[in-house]
């Protein structure tokens, strides 16, 4: 063990030099730990608000300023595993809404979501990411088909169709909720 | 909490059948007891994350050999939590060892003085998905349709139950209801060990890799505590999947690692 105490010695001699103290504290998972991080280090723009509802799940609202979905208010859960930043947090829309990359059941189709995660990646690019979603809907990698050929093939009847949508109207016999923001 | 089970035999060679059913660490203690006389081992038959910091306090240090990513990290912080700068003893290093199929790992951790587990962290690849358009879409492999079967149709049909592949009956749908859905768009090669690996995201392991990897962590172990010889600084990979090949590398402190920043 000795070189393991001369390595402890120069660390102890460090510490005294930078007059740092260590902040021991709390009993929390790895996973909490590093949330508690994510959340500190949000930098998120007026139109995301986040909510927390517990430890592993948070509340998000978006209200998108500009594009198709511009009137509209948007919620998402977001539940965390003890495994985060490793799984992905996994993300759902709250809401039944008319958007080529989100289902009627509210599954998101978002690569950052699935197949592109990686722990480098925080909360806070999740967030952008819905956002993204709402401010550029994605027609060519589309989850929800119908909507999606709509925006290709014509973009006023599509932004017709979301404004209808947010108002809690009804597209091709199926009712979405009312989601316009007052 | 881990029980030996039939398929272990082949390559934990401290069981054999008539051990079936009985916990691995009692029966592994006692093995090696009987082997040599003067070598005691003291099994313990529980998870980890119930033996508080007094527990971990007993001990020179740790040689980790565990199955997943959550408990690595667990032990890591718990042992970054104990050290206490005034107090040399309360420093215990952490040598962590892993494999997967023909590949290997192991890293020599000193809490707080060098990088820990936590510090490589984003290095670390997750289970393999598949984009959620894919799987709905436009499926071209058997894993997408397994993947559309157990987390969309799933969840629609029993929204309050988890699927658990330990039940014979849901392995049963999965493996009907995938392989539906893979008849519709004319893909071949579901089989029910392709749905369990999926869900279950199934490693294999392998004899000789464990070997090496276990014989690195006892080396790396006996260095530290005699002095003898450098300590490995701080992380070595060997790979036997084309020819064999090792590599080793220092990982450095993360300086904004959420674990062990501030120590």
């Amino acid at each position: 063990m000795l070189k393991l105490r001369s390595l402890q010695k120069k660390k102890q001699e460090e510490l005294q030099n930078n007059g740092s103290s260590s902040t021991k504290d709390r009993k929390l998972t790895p996973a909490q730990i590093r949330i508690e991080k994510d959340l500190k280090e949000l930098d998120l723009p007026p139109t995301i608000k986040l909510q927390k509802v517990n430890d592993k799940e948070f509340l998000i609202i978006i209200t998108p300023d500009e594009g198709f979905y511009q009137y509209g208010i948007f919620k998402f859960q977001i539940l965390i595993n003890n495994n985060f930043p490793i799984d992905c947090p996994k993300v759902k829309c709250l809401n039944k809404i008319y958007h080529p990359n989100i289902d009627l059941d509210g599954n998101i189709c978002l690569n950052i979501l699935r197949e592109d995660w990686s722990p480098v990646l925080n909360l806070n690019t999740i967030l952008v990411g819905l956002l993204f979603l709402f401010l550029e809907p994605n027609a060519t990698d589309p989850l929800n088909k119908e909507s999606a050929n709509v925006l290709i093939r014509d973009k006023n009847l599509f932004k017709r169709y979301v404004l209808s949508s947010i108002n809690g109207g009804s597209i091709d016999g199926v009712r979405y909720d009312y989601v316009l923001n007052r | 909490m881990d029980t030996i089970d039939l398929s272990n035999l082949n390559r934990q060679f401290l069981f054999r059948q008539s051990d079936i059913g009985r916990s691995k660490a009692e029966v592994a203690a006692q093995f090696i007891s009987k082997r040599f006389k003067d070598v005691k081992v003291t099994p313990y038959f529980g998870k980890l994350q119930d033996k508080n910091e007094e527990y971990y306090k007993q001990f020179t240090l740790v040689i980790s050999g565990l199955d997943s990513i959550e408990a690595r990290r667990w032990i890591n912080s718990t042992l970054v939590n104990l050290v206490d700068a005034e107090d040399f003893d309360s420093l215990k290093p952490l040598i962590d060892g892993g494999t997967e199929g023909f590949r290997g790992q192991t890293k020599v951790i000193f809490p707080t003085i060098n990088a820990c587990y936590e510090c490589s962290l984003d290095t670390i690849s997750g289970q393999t998905t598949y984009p959620m358009c894919t799987i709905t879409n436009n499926p071209r492999l058997p894993e997408h349709c397994i993947e559309y079967a157990s987390s969309i149709e799933w969840n629609q049909l029993h929204p309050n139950e988890k699927l658990d592949m330990d039940k014979p009956e849901h392995v049963d749908w999965l493996y009907q209801a995938s392989s539906q859905r893979a008849q519709e768009f004319k893909i071949e090669g579901i089989t029910r060990s392709l749905c369990l690996g999926v869900v279950k995201n199934i490693i294999p392991a392998i004899a000789s890799t464990n070997a090496i990897i276990a014989a690195t962590c006892c080396n790396e172990a006996f260095k530290i505590v005699t002095s003898s010889n450098p300590i490995l600084d701080n992380f070595m990979m060997y790979s036997g999947n084309d020819s064999v090949f090792t590599y080793t590398f220092a990982y450095e402190k993360k300086d904004d690692c959420p674990v062990c920043v501030g120590f």
